[in-house]
């Protein structure tokens, strides 16, 4: 039985984005809108049809008005708004950001189940990171290899949180959870008990699909093997808002 | 570590002074373009794909000189080259000899490759001490005549590191390797005159 759509009343409210006169829902957030009228906007933790955390900042925007920089996918659109999605600021922010990350962990690109199929390696390109100009941490993370199909290894991960919200929304299982600060902050699994011996995780994967980067991935995979499908999400998220 | 103010001075340099006095003049066909390559710590992999332009590489013969490479025999690097290509990361005292007297010679030094641009492979042992290193590779791994070398070779550094961190460069071409492709349009473009965008070619692993 086809689910019959409700209207809702939400007003509509016109806005400019990078010179572009645009039109969009009330209850939307400025980097929807980007999206659907296919203006870049480079995003990571960000994610449709998860949560908003607001915690790359990678899709930081310039508001008129505003004297400070705002999340894109964390800020509503309101009537008369005008933003800058790409002045020379917000590059200079994000190539900085990029190179923040590949300094924190291990990001091995050449050796990486997920080369070739990475976001934050699609992000260095986006942004113009050809090299890091801070020196790298070196600090070596664990790799949790003791679920019989997946793995995590925290070298690779960038905190993104994806692997916690699909997790805890959409599979409603909360396995993920996030431990420690600064430096030594990571995902566990359960109370920081080896992912395999977790009583909650179904081995469901959406974890490992929705995983930006080589962070969290299939057992059995070599170089450049690891591509991700991300279409189950919109849908059952979709799916669950609608019931 | 701050290279930036340092390697966009050289930046601007190369676009108004090096990359202006490396353009080719067709007419004057005595006067190539210098080029030294070498090969630090890396796998060579950088230099195969050198040579894997190919039949590219007779027409880059008309307007560049090798001076200096593991290709080519001689065993002095020139006290001026106008292009340096550096393979490999920092990971022992004679990478960093050599790094620095390429800068010295060079007028504009080129980073080829994942491990001079990142570390890469090479720099997977940084998390470790590099005590626990030298005995991993002298001691563990090997069942006879076990013992770290102190003769004859250079002493490895505490961490590798990327080329930029000890030295300015001027272009950087990620990549492991990269492909031939993106080399010879570095090559193309510096030979032109103009300033590479190798990001539109290559990538970090690719």
């Amino acid at each position: 039985m086809p689910i019959i759509a409700t209207q809702p009343s939400v007003r509509v409210v016109t806005l400019r984005i990078d010179g572009q006169d645009l039109s969009a829902r009330e209850d939307e957030t400025i980097i929807e809108v980007c999206r659907e009228n296919k203006i870049p906007i480079p995003s990571l933790c960000w994610m449709e049809g998860l949560s908003v955390v607001g915690a790359c900042r990678l899709c930081m925007v310039e508001v008129a008005g505003q004297n400070r920089l705002l999340a894109a996918c964390a800020t509503r659109v309101a009537e008369g708004m005008e933003i800058t999605t790409n002045s020379e600021k917000l590059q200079r922010y994000r190539r900085t950001l990029v190179e923040l990350l590949f300094a924190e962990r291990n990001h091995v690109c050449s050796v990486c189940v997920s080369n070739g199929h990475c976001e934050l390696q699609w992000l260095a390109n986006t942004c113009g990171v050809d090299h890091v100009r801070m020196p790298y941490r070196n600090s070596g993370y664990a790799v949790d290899s003791t679920h019989e199909m997946f793995r995590v290894d925290h070298n690779r991960c960038v905190l993104c949180t994806r692997c916690v919200r699909v997790c805890d929304e959409i599979e409603g299982a909360h396995t993920w959870d996030v431990m420690g600060r600064g430096s030594d902050c990571q995902v566990i699994t359960d109370l920081a008990k080896p992912w395999g011996e977790s009583d909650t995780c179904t081995s469901c994967g959406k974890c490992v699909q929705v995983c930006p980067t080589g962070a969290l991935v299939k057992q059995g995979t070599s170089v450049g093997e690891m591509v991700k499908d991300q279409h189950f999400l919109p849908i059952l998220a979709r799916r669950r808002s609608a019931r | 570590m701050s290279t930036q103010p340092a390697a966009t001075a050289a930046t601007s340099q190369a676009t108004t002074g090096s990359a202006a006095q490396i353009q080719p003049a067709p007419d004057t066909s005595g006067t190539k373009i210098s080029v030294a390559t070498i090969w630090l710590d890396g796998c060579s992999g950088c230099h195969m794909s050198f040579l894997d332009m190919d039949e590219r590489l007779v027409d880059l013969a008309q307007q560049i000189d090798i001076v200096y490479s593991p290709l080519v025999d001689s065993k002095e690097l020139p006290e001026q080259v106008d292009v340096g290509i550096i393979e490999g990361s920092i990971s022992n005292e004679e990478d960093l000899h050599k790094a620095k007297l390429f800068r010295e010679r060079c007028k504009l030094l080129v980073s080829l490759g994942d491990c001079a641009v990142n570390g890469n492979v090479p720099a997977m042992r940084n998390p470790f001490k590099l005590e626990a290193v030298y005995e991993r590779a002298y001691l563990e791994n090997v069942n006879i005549h076990q013992q770290i070398p102190t003769q004859g070779v250079p002493a490895l550094l505490q961490t590798v590191k990327p080329v930029h961190a000890v030295v300015d460069v001027d272009v950087f071409i990620p990549g492991c390797p990269p492909h031939a492709d993106s080399i010879h349009y570095v090559l193309s473009e510096l030979l032109a005159g103009r300033r590479p965008e190798p990001l539109r070619m290559t990538r970090f692993g690719a």
